[in-house]
């Protein structure tokens, strides 16, 4: 039992992180979500076993363990936590689609003027062209 | 049981949450977001006289006894953060209330205001969190107000940082979450009095593999080399008062958790070498960094990347000489880095512009702007007597101390770097003040500003000049008193190290007398 979650958390784990490596910010929130999903089952599983319900000054009979009530309600913390940061991914991934007419993380501006400068520097007209449109832009 | 000890995110929580009723009215706003930041800096005060006194103090809230219920701890190090950084949140937001008038912020006060205390109590949560469980929940509410604040008044540049700055936060706070579930596999616990007792009989395997997924978590955030790709591309987007406030105080609150918990639950220092090797890297990485740059935000966020390697290598040395420096080193860099910033919003504001190649003459222009940026630039290049000096000498005098070959290396890296800061500051220095505005292609430039004499300003848009540039220098001020107030912050700074490192006073204070 314990196995098979220990194996979705690592499957869910590289299949998060592989589309958080995306260009496209839909993609990088379901990425998003999966890792937070696979965090939350490694609480879970931090808690141990299953048991009775922990619920103060209930007797058990005889040697019946009670579940760990700590990484449960810290899974629910951060259930909450992630459900809201994910809407505000999607509010940013939406208003990124309203400014660039496209939900992909753009190319950083830095980057590319100084890998312009280094095609500039080899005599490339087109480049600096790019530079100087990227400065009134 | 302390009733002053939650005040410090209690207030801003409670402001936040007043200020959504009233959200039309800008006076209301700005006058209850002022004095609940005044009530923190009162409460922080308050608690550091009660710590001066009585050691360290702590509140179990919800009545459950130590291991279980949810624990506030304060101790020298947390009270010293706390003063410092509502100083600094204060001021910063004193500033954006003068600058909300006139500058050049389209940001709307009913988002920015509420946002701005969520930071704060988030900030202020993360230094009393007495377990794991608690210092994640503080990054979080400190990180997601973040959100907010690096994309209020979106441009397309703005909205590519954000979205990279929230998906780098993002991961970093997954792998917190992963490390706090490993760690309670691991120990059966989260907090970190009780978990510090308990680590020591984790197999070293565990424990190293432990301590470097919390030094990955906390480097992310705090952006050290090599994960600190993501901070010079994101932090220059955003409105410049709220990159102060950024640079001020989210990666300062990252060194802390790092010195936390690295002193807190691994005593027995397994990752110290790989600790002194990144912080020599992110010095070098960071400072040279600063010297390709020709934006004046961006120079700064790489100086800002440097400088966390010094706070780095003071962890890294665990020495009581070390972590004094590392903790002066948090106290001056809070300060100076966020005059800074404020600083070079008033050079934008006198010119329009960020970019050395089209800056120039501002020394003529406005001599006190001058003033304002050399003092705190001189003071985070280290150069005496200023408090960059004191810090950085502690640094150095415990790196010499260390008897190690890779801490004297590391010691000599770390002179490197404060030179290599000098050179990047005389370079904003020399080029954006003392050059010739002939010289500097600047397309236009707005008149001279005599801060307030023009007659074209209104009442009110004098009154603001006055108030952003009273407020800067202020915070100068500040950053000088760190240097003349040396010798009781030193004090103060040896005395948290020496608890840090000896552990007893902490644990006894959360688990009572009978902790080992």
């Amino acid at each position: 039992m314990s196995l098979v979650l220990l194996v979705v958390v690592g499957v869910l784990f590289s299949i998060g992180f592989y589309l958080l490596m995306q260009r496209s910010l839909i993609r990088i929130v379901v990425g998003f979500v999966l890792l937070g999903h696979a965090a939350n089952l490694g609480l879970l599983l931090a808690g141990g076993p299953a048991g009775a319900p922990p619920l103060l000054g209930r007797h058990l009979p005889g040697g019946e363990r009670m579940t760990d009530p700590l990484p449960q309600a810290m899974a629910l913390t951060a259930i909450v936590i992630t459900f809201g940061v994910t809407a505000f991914l999607l509010a940013l991934a939406y208003r990124s689609w309203l400014f660039l007419d496209e939900d992909k993380v753009q190319d950083d501006v830095e980057d590319r003027r100084v890998n312009a400068e280094a095609r500039r520097g080899a005599g490339d007209e087109y480049a600096s062209h790019e530079v100087a449109e990227e400065d009134h832009g | 049981m302390n009733v002053l000890l939650p005040l410090p995110f209690v207030l801003p929580l409670a402001g936040a949450a007043l200020m959504l009723p009233a959200w039309r009215s800008q006076t209301w706003l700005r006058l209850l977001g002022v004095g609940v930041t005044a009530g923190v800096v009162a409460v922080s005060v308050a608690l550091a006289v009660e710590v001066a006194r009585e050691g360290v103090i702590t509140t179990q809230t919800g009545g459950w006894p130590a291991p279980l219920g949810i624990t506030l701890v304060a101790d020298r190090l947390t009270v010293l953060m706390l003063v410092v950084s509502s100083v600094v949140l204060l001021a910063i937001l004193l500033y954006a209330v003068g600058q909300g008038v006139v500058g050049h912020s389209e940001a709307r006060p009913s988002v920015y205001y509420p946002a701005y205390l969520m930071l704060s109590a988030g900030v202020c949560l993360s230094f009393l969190a007495g377990d794991l469980f608690n210092l994640f929940v503080g990054f979080e509410v400190m990180l997601a107000s973040s959100y907010v604040l690096i994309t209020l008044a979106p441009t397309p540049a703005r909205m590519h940082a954000g979205t990279m700055y929230v998906v780098v936060s993002l991961t970093s706070s997954i792998l917190f979450l992963t490390t706090i579930g490993l760690t309670y596999t691991a120990t059966g616990t989260v907090n970190l009095a009780d978990l510090s007792t308990r680590t020591e009989d984790l197999p070293a395997g565990t424990r190293t593999a432990l301590a470097l997924m919390f030094l990955v978590v906390f480097g992310i955030k705090g952006a050290v080399a090599p994960l600190h790709l993501w901070l010079p591309d994101s932090y220059p987007a955003a409105i410049t008062k709220i990159t102060a406030i950024f640079a001020a105080l989210l990666t300062k609150t990252a060194v802390y958790a790092m010195i936390r918990t690295q002193t807190l639950l691994f005593p027995q220092h397994d990752v110290g070498t790989p600790l002194l090797v990144l912080a020599a890297l992110t010095m070098v990485v960071g400072l040279l960094g600063a010297l390709t740059q020709q934006d004046i935000h961006r120079i700064l966020s790489f100086v800002l990347v440097g400088h966390i390697g010094f706070m780095v290598f003071g962890l890294a040395l665990f020495s009581v000489a070390g972590l004094t420096g590392a903790i002066l080193y948090l106290v001056h860099h809070i300060i100076v880095q966020a005059t800074l910033f404020l600083t070079s919003d008033l050079m934008q504001d006198e010119t329009g512009e960020t970019s050395l190649e089209r800056i120039g003459g501002l020394a003529g222009a406005s001599a006190f702007t001058a003033v304002l940026f050399f003092v705190p630039a001189m003071s985070l290049s280290g150069v005496p007597p200023l408090s960059g000096f004191v810090a950085k000498l502690a640094l150095l005098q415990a790196g010499f101390g260390s008897g190690r070959t890779l801490g004297y290396a590391v010691t000599s890296v770390a002179v490197l770097a404060s030179l290599l800061t000098l050179v990047a500051m005389s370079r904003i220095w020399t080029m954006a003040f003392w050059r010739p505005r002939s010289q500097a292609p600047a397309p236009e430039l707005p008149p001279e500003e005599k801060a307030g004499e023009e007659p074209g300003l209104s009442r009110q848009q004098r009154y603001s000049h006055r108030l952003v540039r009273t407020v800067t220098a202020g915070m100068v001020a500040c950053g000088l008193a760190v240097a003349v107030l040396a010798g009781p912050l030193t004090s103060w700074s040896v005395q948290a190290a020496g608890d840090l490192l000896d552990r007893t006073a902490y644990q006894h204070a959360v688990l009572g007398e009978e902790a080992p």
